[in-house]
């Protein structure tokens, strides 16, 4: 979406001591809900943003209760909907089009950022106090005391969630603690598979290009028949060992026993060989559903293992942790996993 | 709702209660109230869920709260060992399916 062009979520603008200020509508278009399914559905994933600086919302005065957002329109654009009804000024920092959380972490949420754009938008200008709502996720990348040194602004956090704030405000600016606390609910984690689904096809494809092509080695040459007979097959397996770590895996992620993400993987993985072995799609030796038992664990415990990224409760020391352990696992097992498949492969007529 | 648990006695957070001078601002931050307060000063009451995120420390004014914070992301730890970063989040740009 280009940013030059003037959004449908501008309403107009509003004349204040620092110039003019564009005024924004809580209200969602068609516009805003095909452009959050579409990075929902990472079709369309980059430059989903908004210009940086200051917006107004509803009729605000110098009273009015700022809100800082990031410039990932998504961000933006739940923060609009949340403030339907209330009166406020909204300021856009530039995090690259990256949401609140993402950024606080990489720092370009953060305190430099903020007080810069306090500066740069003249809000000193436009409101008469000198307090900020920045959202909870915020505060990883902003420092509340160091904002209020280098700008004079006082940070207040508000909750995690724009839904909630109007919530917050009623109960005088506090958050409760569930109003704090971040979830990891089943439609939560729902809504990522579609983009962890397609994060990780470098890897689906990879692996399916090294199935598919070992499906049709003789022991003395190359058969393309037998790349189109067994190939879909082996290709299918794969991929259900990707589905098992990339969907079920995150669905079902406390239902399914242990706390590390390698071996929530590996216990799909068996899962699904179980249910590809009934199907009889892991083949008829045992040589070969060995194969199957190996590779398909080591694709879905790796696949799970990268799930650490869009969960919201894991720490870099747990992670690294787990992969000292999970990857000479994962590795070795499908290291094992393509020697077996090729030796069932030449032992088979 | 229960919360989930990720692997225990993993966590680099360190609290110095001599240093805390009581503002609570860490269990405002604290995504996941791994901290509490008890004598006007701070607590950690639930060590195994932090995710080092970072943002007590980095809101604690007098430095009594010390985390090795970063992003707890498998494929953002294989970035970093690949470029010899600190660990970085894979992602291009947007989206809540980052880390």
């Amino acid at each position: 979406m280009k940013t030059n062009q003037k959004p449908g979520f501008i309403a107009g603008s509003l004349e204040t001591r620092a110039g003019m200020v564009p005024l924004v509508t809580s209200h969602w278009s068609f516009r805003d809900y095909l452009g959050t399914w579409k990075v929902r559905s990472s079709f369309g994933r980059d430059a989903y943003k908004v210009n940086p600086g200051l917006y107004a919302i509803g009729s605000p005065g110098p009273e009015s209760d700022v809100f800082v957002s990031a410039n990932y329109k998504l961000s933006f654009d739940v923060l609009r909907r949340g403030l339907e009804g209330i009166s406020g000024w909204i300021l856009v920092l530039d995090t690259r089009g990256v949401n609140v959380w993402c950024a606080a972490g990489k720092g370009t949420f953060g305190t430099r950022e903020l007080a810069n754009r306090i500066k740069s938008s003249g809000l000193e200008k436009v409101v008469q106090h000198r307090r900020l709502i920045v959202p909870q996720l915020g505060a990883t990348g902003v420092s509340a005391h160091e904002v209020k040194a280098i700008s004079g602004f006082s940070v207040r956090y508000g909750p995690v969630k724009a839904t909630d704030i109007r919530q917050f405000i009623a109960d005088g600016y506090k958050t409760s603690g569930n109003m704090r606390t971040v979830t990891f609910t089943l439609k939560e984690r729902a809504k990522l598979i579609p983009n962890d689904f397609v994060y990780g096809k470098y890897y689906l494809l990879s692996a399916l290009a090294v199935v598919v092509v070992l499906s049709g080695l003789y022991p003395w040459g190359y058969s393309l028949t037998k790349t189109a007979d067994e190939g879909i097959r082996a290709g299918l397996n794969v991929l259900a060992g990707y589905a098992a770590g990339i969907i079920v895996a995150p669905l079902l992620l406390p239902l399914i026993p242990f706390r590390s993400f390698s071996l929530k993987g590996f216990v799909t993985g068996i899962l699904a060989v179980i249910l590809l072995s009934v199907f009889r799609l892991t083949g008829t030796s045992i040589t070969e559903m060995i194969s199957w038992f190996f590779m398909i664990t080591a694709v879905s415990s790796f696949v799970m293992m990268n799930f650490t990224g869009s969960s919201t409760y894991t720490s870099l020391s747990g992670v690294r942790k787990e992969m000292k352990i999970a990857i000479p696992f994962q590795i070795s097992f499908a290291s094992a996993g393509l020697i077996i498949f090729l030796i069932s492969n030449f032992t088979s007529k | 709702m229960k919360p989930l648990l990720y692997l225990s006695d993993v966590v680099t957070l360190a609290l110095d209660p001599a240093l805390c001078n009581g503002c609570r601002m860490c269990t405002v931050v604290c995504p996941h109230d791994v901290i509490a307060m008890a004598d006007k000063r701070a607590q950690i009451i639930h060590r195994d869920r932090c995710m080092e995120c970072g943002a007590c420390e980095m809101n604690c004014p007098t430095g009594a709260l010390k985390v090795t914070s970063g992003v707890g992301c498998a494929a953002g730890i294989i970035t970093g060992y690949i470029n010899k970063t600190e660990p970085t989040c894979g992602c291009s740009s947007s989206g809540s399916a980052c880390c």
